[in-house]
């Protein structure tokens, strides 16, 4: 198939970016978006231009690393995948495609798709964790989960961490991210027992780092390549109505 | 001239690990703040030793190349980790998981790290479970287990088709809590490009920053490699495109000798390749065969309708499908392991069989276990692999069967450790997959995770003490000395070389080429002609690739085609050395198979006698060969037996 591009190209943070269009010839529909990528990038480098610039490691959907808006979408037009599962058989002959980086004030643009996360990282220093150290566990089936929570904790752990709902929400805000941990962690009596502070000190960390808050909108679910639920908000919400009493 | 000493510590086989720990040397806990430790990634063996180091006291720098320490490749393990609990009571016990990893791993790794291994493999599944991984569990609320290749027991604990990234997280979380308790300095997109030697000892590296391109020095008084396999030296893997064997290959080039480099595994269930554009290989665990039943058709017409896209798997009768693996292993069936299984696969090609338009593909099949379990229970188990094979392939595997085909998955080769981790250069350590140390030549599935936090969270923060406490009295010192000045100005001068050849061919171009080169000369059936056709090759692309590459933009910035130009250039050396490797080891066994050597019924033939030893390279300058180094395995506690999973 044969595309028009118009992709985001900006040099560093302080410099202006703006939308370069590219076109493409006979990509097979069977290639992945980022192979698709790849060949554009091949077709700069033998004019000895410089390549675009974006995050991608794992290839598979479940580093986190991609992260791209396509056509005004996190993650592009499938649903319940990151951007290199996402495949050109989704996509016309002729078709224009925009591509843009996540926009979100914790997110500052690196070069042109490339965005920072380290905020993300900052979250879960603050308290995404169990307070544990090697070799002071006992033994695996000493602790019993009820399987249902089990299954809950799993569905919320299964974050990766890609950014796509900071960057879906009108308010960028990161609470399905937190709420996600926050639920993995609450779930599970070995996390039930730093389940006050570390709610409290994550939803101060968010606002400190520059996310915003949370209005109910749904976009967030809506985008996320792993269905984490809204539901993991409202636990977040419980969970801090129950530490501040 | 280097010599070897494994340091396996005295004593029965049981006892040695106690043995040691109870006459290591450990450092105080005042001393421990005054010692600095680099952590070279952060997969589970980087994240996990990094955690528990900083929790012991000592100050850990850890780096990874990307943006994040999460990302880091364990994070795509799928099936999940063995662990010798006996919890479901099917006569499991360390012995046996001892037993079941040498033998998987055909004889060719050591009995006390081997059983060292399985010993602590239930310390690794208390730990991960106090620190909140979601383990799959029992409506009792116990933890649940399933079985994989190789093994007559279920010990592999899981969670969901995402174990990998569970226990990563995990660590990383462990890692997250010391980085705020300011034990742990993060070095994330931070690229180790050079190590730095003082006085004969590993004190510390040259980074090179992926965003500004700028070098920094770092100092330490040790530094662990946990900087993961070689995969990508064949371009097409299921590694991560970041992956890398840059860290390793510097440590070798200074002095650590690289053990068993040929020594690579293909894992049997991988998406089969869709054409020129493909970048990588997507794995479908190999918990898929513990229901899944493998097949081709048996008549030659019907293979060859499949290819052309006449005929569907469907089409095909029951009594015209060969299930080739059951038919030729009957006991193990579908879970024989990944050599043995992938060999069949590529026999069944080679002979025409193949199931899709390359002719390089065969059927996993969930018909049967639909009809038994019922739809549910299998989405239970592989609903989210079912997902990812029907995005990437347009086919839904509920209703036809999936098509998968061998790919490279693991490198069991890495640097040479002892019983300590220790590498032949004092002060320098090899952890997880980047160490050749438990799998001998192949890895039983599940193993990797289980390897990589034995390593990171209950061997290294042990042994590596035994050399730290004679550092007690080296201060912490500043980089601006000469040794870091030559490290660093070896690694600018790389760069410049790189950047001023201004060739025609890309990086990806020359990637693609070596690629070909190791799949067809050192894959998985190699032969002496083979092998010394493609370490030819390999030299004239090393000729081709310092003439003729072409790098855009700038040295001092952000330049990924540099930074793949520079693992390239590695990787092109390290492919030599395997081919080199390969050479040597006349006999077939685990994932090296040389046709040369093989039985009547085409099984891999060892040789015992002659091939029971680790070979470990050590560098001797550009353009020199290698020399080799021999470290033979002492067998005491298991026979020696050929491998029968019939």
């Amino acid at each position: 198939m044969n595309l028009k591009l118009k992709i985001w190209r900006q040099k560093d943070p302080n410099t202006r970016g703006k939308f370069v269009n590219y076109r493409l010839r006979d990509i097979s529909a069977d290639s992945s978006f980022l192979e698709m990528l790849d060949v554009l990038n091949e077709e700069l480098i033998s004019k000895g231009e410089e390549p675009v610039v974006y995050d991608h490691d794992c290839r598979e959907g479940i580093c986190g690393a991609c992260g791209l808006y396509i056509n005004g979408r996190p993650h592009g037009p499938d649903s319940l995948i990151t951007v290199c599962q996402l495949h050109m058989r989704k996509f016309k002959d002729g078709d224009t495609i925009v591509i843009e980086p996540w926009r979100a004030r914790a997110f500052p643009i690196i070069r042109d798709l490339m965005v920072n996360r380290n905020a993300f990282d900052a979250l879960i220093q603050e308290g995404g964790y169990v307070s544990v150290n090697t070799g002071s566990a006992p033994d695996a089936n000493a602790i019993l989960v009820k399987k249902e929570h089990a299954d809950l904790s799993m569905d919320a752990a299964a974050c990766i961490g890609c950014g796509a709902c900071v960057a879906a929400c009108k308010n960028a805000s990161a609470m399905l991210f937190v709420g996600a941990k926050i639920s993995q962690l609450a779930l599970l009596p070995q996390g039930k027992i730093e389940s006050n502070r570390r709610v409290m000190d994550m939803v101060a960390k968010m606002d400190e780092l520059g996310f915003g808050n949370c209005t109910n909108t749904g976009a967030c679910e809506a985008e996320c390549p792993k269905g984490i639920t809204l539901t993991n908000i409202a636990r977040l919400n419980r969970e801090y109505y129950k530490a501040t009493f | 001239m280097v010599k070897l000493n494994s340091r396996i510590p005295d004593g029965p086989l049981a006892e040695k690990w106690s043995n040691y720990k109870s006459n290591q040397n450990l450092v105080n806990p005042a001393n421990k703040r005054k010692l600095d430790v680099i952590v070279i990634g952060t997969g589970l063996a980087g994240a996990s030793a990094a955690a528990s180091l900083a929790e012991m006291g000592f100050k850990v720098k850890s780096f990874c190349y990307q943006d994040s320490p999460r990302r880091a490749h364990s994070i795509a393990a799928q099936g999940g980790i063995n662990a010798a609990k006996n919890y479901q009571n099917d006569g499991d016990s360390i012995y046996r998981l001892f037993y079941d990893t040498i033998k998987g791993g055909d004889y060719r790794s050591r009995e006390a790290n081997v059983y060292r291994l399985a010993e602590v493999s239930n310390e690794i599944i208390d730990q991960c479970v106090a620190q909140g991984v979601p383990f799959a569990r029992e409506y009792g609320g116990t933890l649940d287990n399933r079985s994989f290749g190789g093994a007559l027991v279920s010990r592999t604990f899981y969670a969901r088709g995402q174990t990998g990234q569970q226990l990563l997280l995990g660590a990383y979380q462990a890692q997250a809590r010391q980085v705020k308790k300011g034990n742990i300095e993060m070095y994330p997109r931070m690229e180790m490009y050079n190590l730095v030697m003082v006085d004969g000892k590993a004190r510390g590296i040259i980074g090179r920053d992926v965003i500004t391109g700028k070098l920094e020095r770092f100092s330490a008084h040790a530094v662990v490699l946990a900087s993961g396999g070689y995969g990508n030296v064949f371009f097409l893997s299921t590694m991560a495109m970041g992956a890398n064997a840059s860290a390793a290959w510097q440590c070798y080039k200074k002095g650590a000798l690289f053990g068993n480099p040929c020594f690579v595994q293909i894992h049997p269930t991988c998406i089969p390749v869709h054409g020129e554009a493909q970048s990588k290989l997507t794995l479908m665990s190999e918990s898929l065969r513990n229901d899944g039943r493998i097949w081709v058709p048996k008549k030659k017409e019907d293979a060859e309708g499949l290819q052309k896209g006449t005929l569907r798997g469907g089409d095909i009768p029951e009594e015209d499908r060969d299930y080739y693996l059951e038919r030729r292993y009957p006991a193990f069936g579908n879970l024989v392991p990944r050599d043995v299984a992938s060999r069949a696969a590529k026999e069944r090609c080679d002979a025409g069989y193949g199931v899709n338009s390359t002719g390089l593909a065969v059927f996993l099949d969930f018909k049967d276990a639909i009809e038994r379990l019922g739809k549910d229970v299998i989405e239970a188990k592989y609903g989210n692999l079912f997902q990812m094979y029907e995005k990437i392939t347009d086919h839904n595997p509920y209703k036809v069967p999936m098509m998968i085909y061998p790919a490279i998955h693991y490198s069991m080769g890495g640097i040479w450790v002892d019983y300590e981790l220790h590498s032949t250069i004092p002060g320098l350590f090899a952890t997880g997959e980047s160490n050749f140390s438990d799998h001998g030549a192949n890895r039983l599935g599940a193993s990797a995770l289980m390897q990589g936090l034995a390593d990171g969270y209950f061997v290294l923060p042990y042994t590596i003490q035994n050399y730290l406490a004679d550092e007690i009295n080296t201060p912490r010192f500043k980089t601006d000395i000469p040794e870091f000045e030559e490290a660093e100005k070896e690694v600018r001068e790389q760069l410049e070389k790189l950047m001023a050849i201004r060739g025609t061919m890309s990086v990806d171009t020359l990637h693609k080429k070596l690629g070909k080169i190791m799949w067809d000369g050192v894959g998985m059936a190699r032969n002496k002609e083979g092998l010394l056709k493609a370490r030819e090759e390999i030299r004239k692309l090393k000729e081709v690739f310092w003439f003729d590459l072409k790098i855009p933009g700038k040295i001092d910035d952000l330049n990924g085609e540099l930074q793949k130009a520079s693992r390239l250039a590695d990787f092109i050396e390290l492919g030599e050395l395997m081919a080199m490797d390969a050479l040597i080891r006349e006999e077939s066994c685990g994932g090296h198979f040389r046709e040369e050597y093989q039985t009547e019924e085409g099984e891999a033939l060892r040789d015992d006698k002659n091939m029971t030893f680790v070979a470990a390279w050590e560098y001797k300058g550009e353009d020199k060969d290698p020399a080799l180094h021999k470290e033979n395995l002492d067998f005491k506690y298991i026979e020696v037996k050929q491998r029968n999973y019939k």
